[in-house]
């Protein structure tokens, strides 16, 4: 079985249901019609460009674009991370601390995965380096961003809490204990849901993908598990990293508390 | 020295302390000694088994005092530790720092209450529109 391919006509017929949906907006007044047509272009516009730019890495299939590719996806990704928290770590601290737990992340399980499971020959193919790092990255920063915000708003929350513990000389480490386990926990609880739902409540994106490419479907499943495999584990690894990361630059080698360290956004 | 280790000899008690459980109990090293210690600062030993929440703030003040002492610090840092508490309980919290300082503990206090330090210290510094006089 091969692919169906669409043609440009299939997918206007399609567009008729955007417009359907400018029409409500019109209708119940919902002021909604622009923003839509400005999504519907730009989401257009965007899955074309990137279309036009993976064919032409694969054509290049050279290592170094595919890493140049990856690290701009990466860089994008910790900017996210970043800028997710009200609160900023000073000196650049929370761009420091998504790009290096991000990239730290991704880079781990998809090497890991291109050089065990997957292994395309060569393990560094872009065909599959590069969407196995794009789906990576997304969950990853989905999990560093949760981590961060749930640990620099905690931070500020249980001041009184953690420095009762220094004052009664707790080490740093020992008083972060409490936040640091429920900022770790905060960013594992979306893959531990995308995995409970999977197949029952959701056929998952990868297998789904698969299936409509033609792939059989205990194919497709088998390729889904080593996905959710690779995503827990590197929602796992970026939570961690960005825990441990954001806590050192709070605290000094007096092992005091630095909130003058944090600022508010803006 | 690291700075925890030299924390844990000289123990800064804030005029209000921090509390980092529900319950009161898991603030405590030493529980035995502390419900040992609750009667002589007027307070039940049934406090220990409660919520945090649910605690007086002269309460606090007083279980706040105990935490720090039962960890049996060389030195103690103590801000307004008896703010808020009334005279009968002010008296028992001074008591029980004396004989804690009759055993060796040095206390370094800060209080609004002039009569407090005339009791109480050894050598007191007055401090007024910012400086020590």
């Amino acid at each position: 079985m091969t692919p169906i391919l669409l043609s440009p006509f299939d997918i206007a017929i399609a567009a008729v249901l955007i417009v359907l949906d400018a029409g409500l907006s019109v209708g119940l007044r919902l002021r909604l019609h622009r923003q839509l047509a400005i999504a519907a272009t730009r989401m257009v516009v965007q899955l074309v460009l990137i279309g036009f730019v993976l064919r032409a890495v694969f054509a290049i299939a050279s290592p170094l674009v595919t890493l140049a590719v990856i690290l701009v996806m990466v860089a994008i990704a910790g900017t996210e991370v970043a800028s997710r928290p009200e609160q900023r770590l000073g000196r650049f601290g929370n761009y420091i601390v998504g790009a290096t737990s991000v990239s730290l992340a991704t880079f781990l399980t998809a090497i890991l995965a291109l050089t065990t499971a997957i292994r395309p020959s060569p393990w560094y193919d872009a065909h599959y380096a590069v969407p196995l790092a794009g789906i990576i990255l997304g969950n990853v920063l989905n999990g560093a961003s949760l981590a961060l915000d749930s640990l620099l708003g905690g931070v500020l929350r249980e001041k009184a809490a953690i420095e009762a513990q220094l004052v009664l000389g707790a080490s740093f480490r020992r008083a972060m204990r409490g936040l640091v386990r429920t900022s770790v926990r905060r960013a594992l609880l979306p893959i531990i849901n995308q995995m409970s739902a999977a197949g029952i409540i959701t056929l998952p994106g990868i297998m789904t993908g698969q299936i409509l490419a033609g792939m059989d479907p205990l194919e497709a499943a088998k390729y889904q598990i080593l996905l959710m495999f690779l995503l827990s584990g590197g929602s796992g690894l970026a939570a961690v990293a960005v825990v441990y990361l954001a806590a050192a630059r709070l605290t000094d080698d007096r092992q005091r508390l630095r909130l003058d360290r944090l600022l508010r956004k803006g | 020295m690291s700075a925890p280790a030299w924390r844990r000899q000289v123990i800064y008690n804030p005029a209000e302390p921090g509390w980092w459980d529900e319950a009161v109990a898991p603030h405590f090293a030493d529980l035995a000694a502390a419900r040992a210690m609750a009667p002589r600062l007027g307070l039940d030993p049934a406090l220990f088994d409660g919520p945090v929440a649910r605690l007086s703030s002269g309460e606090r003040q007083r279980l706040g005092l105990i935490r720090a002492l039962t960890l049996r610090p060389k030195g103690l840092l103590l801000d307004e530790p008896t703010g808020a508490l009334d005279e009968d309980n002010t008296a028992l919290a001074e008591a029980l720092l004396r004989a804690h300082r009759a055993a060796g503990v040095s206390i370094v206090l800060v209080t609004h209450s002039e009569a407090q330090a005339a009791r109480f210290a050894s050598s007191h510094l007055r401090m007024a529109d910012r400086r020590l006089v």
